[in-house]
């Protein structure tokens, strides 16, 4: 059951040495996260390894989606959003001014809880990110990205024959493979998923399971999710955050049968939360 | 006792004030319907009497001589709404956008407080300010104070219905945008405007209806006329003043035109809103 199970390296808490410039390394530094004079995130420091499942778990309201928004910066559409900190991406600081967010949410592709598909046609949804960034030399490069990504999200063999239709037709689980395929169009290095089959039926949850173990050969994957036995089947490692504060990360392996702190075994026991 | 789905006393009432209830909205319903079929069946049969091809194509005939048309009058309330609509759905739709999707909540409250009393003014003291603010530095009445008049009592109609029609774009569209590196920009002409085409031009539509039939501005704006005046600084002939004045003349043939005249103004609102909708709706099929 606990697949996966080669930890990519030891403990990687909040060692604070700056590591060579390696793609898909995402580091947060004491980053503490406010909404207005409300803080959701304490001094949390963690580090993300390349080609790795990190999952984030803790229970409602304990910073973890937040923490995941940090990481492209989403958050920054809350205007009362404040933070301190670093945030580092291939070992810069994507908060420091000049960053291009656009570039960096490029490079940080994200999939959302509910699927959210743009009320247009298959095929315009996945192509979105090529348009906007402008990926595709002409008409054909375009089309096989399109075709590419809906291979890698596993959705090619359904909906090639109607590449024209609605993708609000598509069913929840093809929309959220839809919704993924958009996101590696744009061939990003790391890949956000908040809560991705949080609202899908068990076999289209595990069709996104299988999807991210496979994509984690190419990408690094941080995914927030309810579910321990998910995070248990797919990642390598696992941080238990507690009301904004991340409490214990580790092999998942060992998080879930040796965990450090008392927090974590009552909240993986099912004693809170 | 509670929770029978069938006999039993509560049944019978819950079932009877069921059918009662449904009765009651549906007499409700035909309630409204009734006066708008009423107009249209009123308007059909006495305006299809005046309707021949000297309607369209004559100028008005002087006082007392029957014959001639409203030619000019039918071009001058198109001219008048397309200059109307020219100047008051960018206005109106750049004014919801940002509402919507720009403003902090607060100004944009004060912005939809304000078009909400705008929206109250009545329409004649919108015609008194264009006069005073066009008509007098002009000397002159014309087709142009008479548009920018209605374009001003477009304005909060259009501002109002494109921001409620924006705001029911779902967030989780501009997220999706937003996270694929979408700036501001291209969120909005992209994903927003385009999710929200078919919802933008029924607002542009609501605030052609809203001016379609305004008289009482243009009575002091555009005034009339009663030649080809077809250019925006001269005063210029509309449907809803030819009817307003033909409809208070004594002469019979002229009473006959009025309502000719209504049954025209009535169907080219008809046929823009039609074509407005059928290239909304285009978009929404993909």
């Amino acid at each position: 059951m606990l697949g996966n199970l080669h930890s990519t390296a030891a403990p990687l808490t909040a060692s604070a040495t700056t590591s060579a410039s390696v793609p898909g390394v995402v580091e947060t530094r004491h980053l503490d996260f406010f909404y207005g004079n409300h803080q959701v995130l304490f001094d949390v420091s963690l580090r993300v390894v390349q080609h790795e499942i990190l999952a984030l778990i803790g229970p409602s309201g304990c910073g973890k989606s937040t923490f995941l928004r940090t990481l492209n910066r989403m958050n920054d559409l809350v205007p009362s959003a404040r933070w301190q900190g670093e945030v580092l991406i291939d070992g810069q600081d994507i908060y420091a001014p000049g960053c291009d967010v656009m570039a960096l949410r490029r490079k940080v592709g994200m999939v959302f809880q509910r699927s959210n598909p743009f009320p247009f046609s298959i095929e315009e949804n996945v192509a979105y990110g090529v348009k906007i960034n402008h990926l595709a030399r002409d008409r054909q490069h375009r089309a096989e990205i399109v075709e590419r990504s809906l291979r890698a999200a596993g959705l090619w063999e359904e909906v090639k024959d109607r590449l024209r239709h609605p993708a609000l037709a598509l069913s929840g689980g093809q929309q959220q493979r839809l919704c993924i395929a958009r996101a590696l169009a744009v061939e990003p290095e790391i890949l956000l998923m908040d809560e991705p089959a949080s609202a899908l039926d068990p076999i289209a949850t595990a069709r996104i399971e299988e999807l991210a173990i496979e994509l984690k050969q190419r990408y690094t994957i941080v995914i927030v999710t309810h579910n321990l036995q998910q995070a248990a089947r797919i990642s390598d490692r696992t941080s238990f955050f507690l009301m904004g504060k991340l409490m214990e990360t580790g092999a998942t392996q060992t998080l879930f049968t040796k965990p450090v702190r008392k927090e974590t075994e009552d909240y993986i026991t099912g004693r809170f939360g | 006792m509670t929770g029978g789905t069938t006999g039993g006393t509560t049944g019978i009432v819950r079932r009877g004030v069921n059918r009662t209830m449904l009765v009651m909205t549906g007499v409700c319903t035909a309630a409204v319907l009734i006066p708008l079929f009423l107009i249209l069946y009123y308007v059909v049969r006495e305006g299809a009497a005046g309707l021949n091809a000297a309607f369209f194509t004559r100028l008005p005939a002087p006082p007392g001589a029957s014959g001639g048309g409203m030619a000019n009058a039918v071009v001058g309330t198109l001219e008048l709404l397309g200059m109307a609509l020219a100047l008051g759905i960018p206005l109106g739709l750049a004014g919801g956008i940002y509402v919507s999707e720009f403003a902090a909540d607060r100004f944009s409250g004060a912005v939809r407080f304000a078009a909400d009393a705008l929206n109250g003014i009545p329409t004649i003291v919108t015609g008194l300010f264009v006069y005073a603010l066009v008509v007098v530095p002009m000397h002159t009445f014309s087709g142009l104070a008479g548009a920018i008049a209605l374009a001003i009592i477009m304005l909060p109609v259009v501002l109002r219905a494109s921001d409620e029609v924006l705001r029911t774009v779902p967030h989780s569209y501009r997220e999706a945008a937003v996270a694929l590196g979408a700036t501001r920009w291209r969120v909005l002409r992209d994903v927003i405007l385009r999710a929200a085409k078919s919802g933008l031009i029924s607002a542009g539509l609501l605030g052609l209806a809203r001016v379609a039939g305004e008289t009482a501005p243009l009575l002091l704006t555009s005034l009339n006329s009663s030649q080809w005046t077809t250019r925006p600084g001269q005063p210029m002939a509309s449907l809803t003043v030819q009817v307003f004045d033909y409809a208070i003349s004594p002469y019979d043939d002229w009473h006959r035109q009025a309502w000719a005249g209504a049954l025209t103004l009535i169907a080219l609102i008809v046929v823009v809103s039609l074509i407005a909708r059928l290239w909304g709706g285009i978009g929404d099929r993909v």
